[in-house]
């Protein structure tokens, strides 16, 4: 056995002592002439996007096993969300997966909306869904262009990123922020979306899948791309599954598991749409499978703009919950009483316990709440897919080559804000 | 034919007599039920391996701290599974004491839960038997405390910079 960490003090001596006895072990069986090295990739490297450490035991190029250390950028979110009332924690899951923020805040919102019982009119709910598809782009834009940019091709990741700003010009209209987001509010949406915000979205999807064939045409059957993606770091869907691992790492496996048709929500069961699988799970049909998702979230949110209805406005008719108009609040005395009891989160809530998932960029978004009838939660968990599924990345990359660990950690799409909440 | 709930309570009840208790639905209309502490790895292998059952995912384990419930019932580690061939999810919560909560671990039927009782014991001080590596994942190791339980406050109380009478809030 190799030392065991006990302290943070112990991770300053050098990181070699951690295997020293893996290596002479090593050594003992294979001949003394083996060498081996000790690599300490993170906690802050540009490779890893984002902050992680896995300590690697090396032979030369290879991999022999790692220790991944978490943590980094833990911000206690369950605790603070234990001390506020309910519309104050959106501000907490943007910054969850901070690279598809709506998915986050709209969960959030159908999760409190599902303990309190509020039906939402329809017309919220396609709004909703093409927001959260868009933000599925986005997540998926990042993903798979920054694969590009670890195998070689920057060109094709500057120039979708145009793409990604254009969806950030979308929230803009929709919410007035760009990255944490914080869109919406219990019952629907803050304001109705503007014109130029439809524009945009039009304008959005008459240009976007013009440059997505071209990135796509660019990578997928590249031959330096295949060569480095194909085969690197493969799991198999039994293991996958036995992970915990949900979304398109998942699908890449070949296991056609997506919220989104499983448990509905936001009536995606109104709209038709195909669930794209891999077969190996490798990086390459990681990269296949998130390229065929954004097909099918463009597809979507044309068919929500298609179906969407003309009445229902942009929120739900609940008082209780939703701010009234700030004119009403100066003039009425009905909503001044309501304003005053929503911002001091002295909402009524039922008593009882809500699990509620979305299908966020990574997988399945999980908010488990039980609410003791009080105007904070009792106690929110969140399943955060990316925390479940990085414990496999150390034996994922078992015996690959170290650029092999690299872009497997790219294409597994880990975002440090979800992993460690 | 669809899995049912009739069903899975029935199957439960007959093989864990008198281990399983308390079957409810929660506002989200997911079967939730309480299972004795003790008996949480034979009732997950059973949810796992029954023919008919067929709960072959481990969606969430997460602990939760009780302070006002008994003494038996102080913390609880909460499970949520889903049966993806006939796409039901059910929920079980396992009470534990207050003076030394510990539950037999699930990591060698569902190698996922490694993290999420690494992250439940990190929170909560809940041992999980037979885990390969119980240490803290997303705090410090050097931490003394196990900062979800309800005893402690969010904020150091004894900040001198953010005294709630300065902002007219007197406690």
């Amino acid at each position: 056995m190799n030392k065991i960490i006990e302290t943070s003090e112990d991770l300053l001596i050098n990181p070699e002592i951690r295997y020293s006895e893996k290596i002479k072990k090593f050594q003992k069986e294979e001949g003394d002439d083996r060498e081996f090295s000790v690599l300490n990739l993170g906690p802050s490297h540009p490779a890893t996007h984002g902050i992680f450490q896995n300590v690697l035991l090396m032979d030369g190029e290879r991999v022999i096993e790692g220790e991944s250390t978490v943590g980094y950028i833990h911000r206690a979110f369950e605790k603070i969300a234990e001390n506020r009332p309910f519309y104050q924690i959106n501000t907490l899951t943007d910054r969850l997966n901070y690279c598809s923020s709506p998915i986050n805040n709209m969960g959030w919102w159908m999760t409190v909306e599902k303990a309190l019982g509020i039906e939402i009119p329809k017309r919220v709910q396609y709004m909703r869904v093409i927001v959260m598809e868009l933000a599925r782009i986005a997540d998926h834009i990042i993903c798979n262009s920054v694969l590009g940019v670890d195998t070689g091709a920057l060109t094709g990741f500057l120039y979708v990123f145009q793409y990604r700003e254009r969806i950030y010009e979308i929230y803009e209209e929709i919410c007035g922020a760009r990255l944490t987001t914080n869109m919406g509010r219990i019952g629907g949406f803050e304001r109705d979306w503007s014109e130029t915000a439809w524009k945009k979205l039009d304008q959005f999807l008459e240009e976007f899948p013009k440059v997505w064939a071209e990135f796509e045409g660019m990578l997928s059957r590249n031959r330096i791309f295949m060569d480095r993606t194909v085969g690197a770091g493969p799991i198999g869907a039994v293991r996958a599954m036995e992970y915990g691992f949900t979304g398109p790492n998942l699908r890449a496996a070949g296991i056609d598991y997506d919220v989104r048709i499983a448990t509905p929500y936001s009536s995606y069961e109104d709209f038709d749409f195909k669930v794209p699988v891999g077969k190996t799970g490798d990086c390459y049909d990681r990269f296949c499978v998130r390229n065929a998702e954004i097909w099918e979230s463009l597809s979507i949110i044309r068919q929500a703009l298609e179906k969407m209805p003309k009445e229902g406005g942009f929120h739900a008719d609940v008082p209780e919950y939703y701010l009234p108009p700030k004119e009403d609040v100066y003039n009425n005395m009905e909503a001044l009483i309501y304003h005053f009891k929503i911002v001091m989160g002295e909402v009524p809530v039922r008593v009882g316990e809500v699990y509620h998932a979305v299908e966020g960029g990574n997988g399945e978004l999980g908010f488990y709440l039980i609410t003791d009838g009080s105007r904070t939660p009792y106690r929110l968990h969140f399943r955060r897919p990316c925390f479940i599924y990085y414990q496999a990345y150390t034996e994922i990359i078992k015996g690959s080559l170290f650029s092999d660990a690299l872009i497997t950690m790219a294409s597994m799409n880990i975002i440090a804000g979800e992993l460690d909440a | 034919m669809a899995l049912t709930a009739e069903k899975i309570v029935e199957r439960l009840e007959s093989q864990f007599e008198g281990s399983v208790a308390n079957f409810r639905y929660e506002i989200d209309q997911i079967l939730s039920f309480d299972v004795v502490a003790s008996k949480n790895f034979e009732v997950m292998k059973f949810l796992k391996e029954d023919s008919e059952l067929r709960f072959n995912f481990l969606t969430d384990v997460c602990g939760v701290h009780y302070p006002d419930f008994p003494e038996g019932e102080k913390f609880a580690v909460v499970y949520h599974m889903h049966n993806w061939i006939d796409n039901v999810r059910i929920r079980f919560k396992c009470f534990l004491n207050g003076t030394n909560p510990e539950i037999d671990s699930v990591v060698d039927l569902f190698v996922g839960a490694n993290w999420q009782e690494r992250e439940t014991y990190d929170f909560y001080g809940i041992k999980f038997k037979g885990h390969p590596q119980l240490k803290r994942i997303l705090n410090m190791d050097e931490m003394t405390v196990f900062p979800l339980r309800k005893e402690y406050p969010m904020e150091d109380m004894n900040r001198t910079d953010k005294d709630d009478r300065f902002f007219g809030r007197v406690k």
